[in-house]
């Protein structure tokens, strides 16, 4: 919790809710009726709205990215350190706006909301959402917000693969896009561990096939297996030897089966806090938003055609321990963008955090984040 | 801002509206400095330490390491591919003049002239390996494993049935000279070249 709110922090800030009552068909062909979205917004949006930033969120993050809600807070939005006056995305510039993507569970309609025609929560019957889903109800957001272009969207991971969707579906209306630690899809390993997880949430008792709120349960022990495996594939090898080595909690081992090493207290606290605060549902959906997420597969699998017609400028990134996605990933979207020959920048950026690098203050990374977010702040200052 | 000599030149052989691919490409000098020619592009730098020089500059430029060649690009993407001071810092030099000559329809090519006469005294006489302006590193820090001589690297053309489309051959200061003009691979200390597969 912060003693007093520091000067690089966007401050004290509230989620806001958009409730659209114009029915959205999704990808797989269904319609919600209605919908809304919660998001949150820093900075100022200036006369001609040429400053706004679209922040897109990965598997579990939400709208809060930056500031704090109360002053006994624990912990500022998911990425703020790069967000707030002065910051790579400096707020004194830029109008910064994050939504929770529909079949999230911290606001916006997903799963654990009621679903009107039932009068009782989705459950399992929410709709499965894609990334093309989200970046259509990114921009009706936008609409309503009288956005009608972004000085530039960024994403990492899931967030960085929906800002590749911005560039290729809704080209002219961003100027900048920032894809970090992305890939142009998943691969058949990637999936296999979205599917243990969703096996882990799936074999759990309390899952009673997704209608566990009915039940008045929640399926910890499968969500947090779900999560735990989630964090080893975040971390590197290097990162985990890093913190926890094969340090032991009381010195010594015991010849039992009770949490000996730190890594395994590590994985567990994760795994029970995860379990308090997230939706099983959700997780399900956002792991099956990642594995259909292809956008070449509407152009004849063939990327570069996809991102033929993006008119944003790109800066790709990635990170040298990675290995969820790794720097070859992001190579291939780059590879494209050049035999598209669009304008890019990429850069692999050495790191021992693995795919968490993409979240942390590492100084390299930064600063190349700040020296394209000034470009882009010098570029919305000429218009 | 003053342009190094060696990419002064070099800028000069390049045509207004030419699409450049420019490898170890620093902070983007060269690339920025043809901006105004609308000369566009890409740098490809291996030190990422560089590529917010290049940000700042408005220059698209793509963390790689050159050893690896160029398989990002297709056959003659680029009208002119550069490459100067880097040739004798890679690990295979005849791997990537072949791959330089096949994603341009022109190159550029620019290295430490190791015949110098310098060069040549101090192996001859001290029997040591050769320290110079151009090549100020030590034997065993340098980042130059590749030297060759003006001669070698015509013969590296010739091999290649590279064709030489124009050359300029310098002192450290990139002025020309008599004696270059009548030994170049004596006096010379940089060469430049411009080249294309024939």
């Amino acid at each position: 919790m912060p003693d007093s709110i520091p000067a690089d922090s966007v401050g004290l800030v509230r989620p806001q809710t958009l409730h659209i009552d114009t029915p959205i068909t999704l990808e797989s062909g269904r319609t919600l009726p209605v919908y809304d979205l919660v998001y949150e917004t820093y900075g100022e949006l200036n006369q001609d709205a040429s400053n706004a930033i679209l922040i897109c969120h990965a598997l579990s993050g939400d709208h809060h990215v930056a500031g704090y809600y109360t002053m006994e807070d624990k912990k500022p939005g998911w990425w703020d350190n790069v967000i707030g006056p002065g910051k790579a995305i400096d707020t004194n510039h830029f109008f910064v706006v994050c939504l929770n993507n529909l079949g999230g569970c911290k606001g916006s309609t997903g799963p654990i909301s009621i679903n009107p025609e039932t009068k009782v929560p989705y459950g399992p019957d929410f709709p499965i959402v894609t990334v093309n889903d989200w970046v259509k109800s990114q921009a009706i957001l936008a609409d309503n917000l009288n956005i009608e272009h972004w000085a530039a969207v960024i994403g990492g991971s899931l967030g960085g693969m929906q800002a590749m969707q911005w560039a290729i579906s809704l080209p002219d209306r961003l100027r900048h896009v920032l894809i970090i630690a992305a890939a142009p899809k998943l691969s058949a390993q990637n999936i296999a561990f979205n599917e243990v997880a969703r096996t882990a949430i799936k074999a759990d008792p309390d899952f009673h096939e997704g209608f566990y709120a009915s039940h008045d349960t929640v399926p910890r022990k499968g969500l947090g297996l779900a999560r735990m495996l989630g964090h080893i594939t975040y971390l590197s090898d290097e990162a985990m030897h890093e913190k926890f080595g094969r340090e032991l909690r009381h010195g010594s081992i015991n010849y039992g089966f009770d949490v000996e090493f730190q890594i395994e207290s590590y994985l567990r606290y994760q795994s029970e806090t995860f379990a308090e605060k997230f939706d099983a549902n959700t997780y399900l959906l956002m792991t099956k938003a990642l594995d259909y997420f292809d956008p070449a597969s509407a152009f004849d699998n063939n990327l570069t055609k996809a991102v033929a017609e993006i008119k944003a400028k790109c800066l790709v990134l990635s990170f040298t321990t990675d290995w969820r996605f790794a720097p070859e990933r992001s190579q291939e979207i780059v590879h494209a963008l050049l035999a598209a020959n669009k304008e890019v920048t990429y850069a692999e950026i050495e790191a021992t955090q693995g795919h968490d690098a993409f979240l942390l203050a590492i100084p390299r990374y930064h600063e190349l984040f700040s020296a394209y977010m000034k470009k882009v702040a010098a570029e919305v200052a000429v218009q | 801002m003053n342009l190094r000599p060696d990419l002064q030149i070099i800028a000069d052989w390049i045509p207004s509206g030419a699409r450049v691919l420019d490898l170890g490409s620093g902070d983007g000098a060269l690339l920025k400095a043809l901006q105004d020619r609308e000369v566009t592009g890409y740098g490809i730098e291996i030190d990422n330490g560089q590529i917010a020089g290049c940000i700042e500059s408005d220059i698209n430029v793509i963390h790689a390491d050159l050893d690896q060649g160029l398989p990002q690009f297709d056959d003659q993407s680029f009208d002119f591919v550069i490459l100067s001071q880097t040739l004798q810092a890679v690990k295979r030099p005849d791997f990537l003049v072949n791959e330089i000559i096949r994603v341009g329809k022109q190159a550029i090519i620019g290295f430490p002239n190791f015949g110098h006469w310098q060069c040549r005294l101090q192996l001859a006489f001290n029997g040591i390996m050769p320290i110079s302006k151009t090549l100020p590193n030590e034997w065993y820090n340098t980042a130059n494993i590749h030297l060759c001589t003006i001669k070698d690297f015509e013969q590296l053309c010739t091999d290649k049935h590279i064709h030489i489309e124009q050359r300029s051959i310098v002192d450290h200061a990139h002025r020309d000279s008599l004696g270059i003009k009548l030994a170049p691979n004596v006096f010379g200390e940089i060469a430049l070249y411009q080249i294309k597969k024939s």
